[in-house]
């Protein structure tokens, strides 16, 4: 899906450009991006490196175990392919803690260890399994309580109350879970009567 | 209180966890330098699918397709409500998160951040991600090639919370 996806992208950028005349800014583009992505990742380097660090005491003191356990009804709802003592467990859990606070930098780290340890019950190795569909649109559907730097902005561009999107932007998320709950729940109804084949 | 909250929740969360691991005793920057170790790791191991990714999204920007698919879906837009001013913003919240956010600004600057405009792009942002990304990241980094109902499920979500954000909104 993926090479699909990715090769759409440049074809369909590079075909366009080619029938409209962009080809030249087709070109600085692919440069800045590249560029761009560099940079980018060097953000990520600093920001990253101090939440794994960060998380990490965190493990170490026992506090990620607390989480896990404190979420573990939800992640048993989530994930019931998962036992008891599975090592995307933890991941997960802090993964989900850190999308719910709006630090996307220490939940992103945490989701692809989450993501590793999932990935090795896959029978067929390029195969996502059901738990990893339901972790991935989980993260896609937003799990922010607080869109933090939403507000920032508004609040630069002069709104008189920044802090208005709170609400709708609460439910919205809600909708938006829900939804990915509802859709993985009965995906994993559909599959698990196929013997998890198909789809 | 709310917003104070958001502002005090990092400071709080970093204070909460090392004070914690003093308390229990541990080696706290010995456990701090180990995870970060980790962190840079995963930096190194996503940065390919990080570039891939952006040049790719770059070159479909630059080559003015996003704009046309905009201008023909703007009717379409129109019949489930969606303001054809919203309608780019919508399709590039899927592939980059910054471009979207510049949309997001343009829209602050030309009608006000407290518009009907202004609050459903707000809104939009806030309970969206970057599905290609997120998609791109996580499965690429465990290499899997069939992606089963991920895209589909992904893509529902996020109809959700814009179609959640036009009705909040109007």
């Amino acid at each position: 899906m993926l090479n699909y996806l990715w090769s759409f992208l440049i074809l369909a950028g590079m075909l366009w450009g080619a029938g409209n005349g962009t080809l030249q800014e087709v070109t600085q583009g692919l440069l800045d991006s590249a560029k761009e992505a560099v940079t980018l990742g060097i953000t990520m380097l600093g920001l990253m490196s101090f939440w794994c660090g960060i998380l990490n005491v965190g493990t170490r003191a026992g506090l990620i175990d607390w989480l896990t356990g404190k979420l573990g009804s939800v992640l048993d709802f989530l994930f019931p392919e998962l036992g008891r003592d599975h090592p995307a467990r933890r991941p997960l859990a802090v993964n989900m803690a850190a999308n719910m606070l709006g630090v996307g930098m220490a939940a992103t780290p945490a989701g692809l260890e989450a993501m590793k340890a999932l990935a090795k019950d896959a029978d067929g190795k390029d195969r996502a399994t059901n738990s990893m569909c339901t972790f991935l649109i989980l993260n896609i559907s937003s799990l922010q309580l607080i869109p933090v730097t939403m507000v920032a902005y508004r609040s630069q561009y002069g709104s008189a109350d920044p802090a208005a999107v709170l609400g709708p932007a609460l439910l919205a998320t809600g909708c938006s879970t829900l939804a990915a709950v509802v859709f993985c729940k009965a995906a994993d109804l559909v599959t698990g009567r196929k013997g998890r084949r198909g789809l | 209180m709310i917003l104070w909250l958001s502002q005090v929740l990092i400071p709080l969360v970093v204070t909460y966890i090392v004070a914690f691991g003093l308390i229990s005793r541990r080696p706290v920057f010995e456990d701090f330098l180990e995870g970060a170790q980790d962190g840079l790791r995963t930096v190194a191991e996503i940065l390919p699918t990080l570039i891939g990714l952006m040049t790719a999204v770059g070159v479909l920007r630059a080559s003015g397709l996003l704009e046309a698919v905009g201008e023909w879906l703007r009717v379409p837009a129109g019949w489930v409500g969606l303001d054809p001013e919203l309608v780019p913003l919508t399709l590039v919240r899927l592939v980059s998160n910054s471009a979207a956010t510049g949309l997001v600004l343009d829209i602050f600057e030309r009608f006000g951040p407290d518009s009907p405009l202004g609050m459903c792009a707000s809104v939009m942002m806030s309970c969206t991600e970057t599905v290609f990304y997120c998609l791109s990241i996580y499965f690429g980094s465990v290499s899997v090639k069939k992606t089963r109902y991920a895209l589909p499920g992904a893509l529902l979500a996020t109809a959700a919370g814009i179609a959640a954000s036009i009705w909040l909104t109007r």
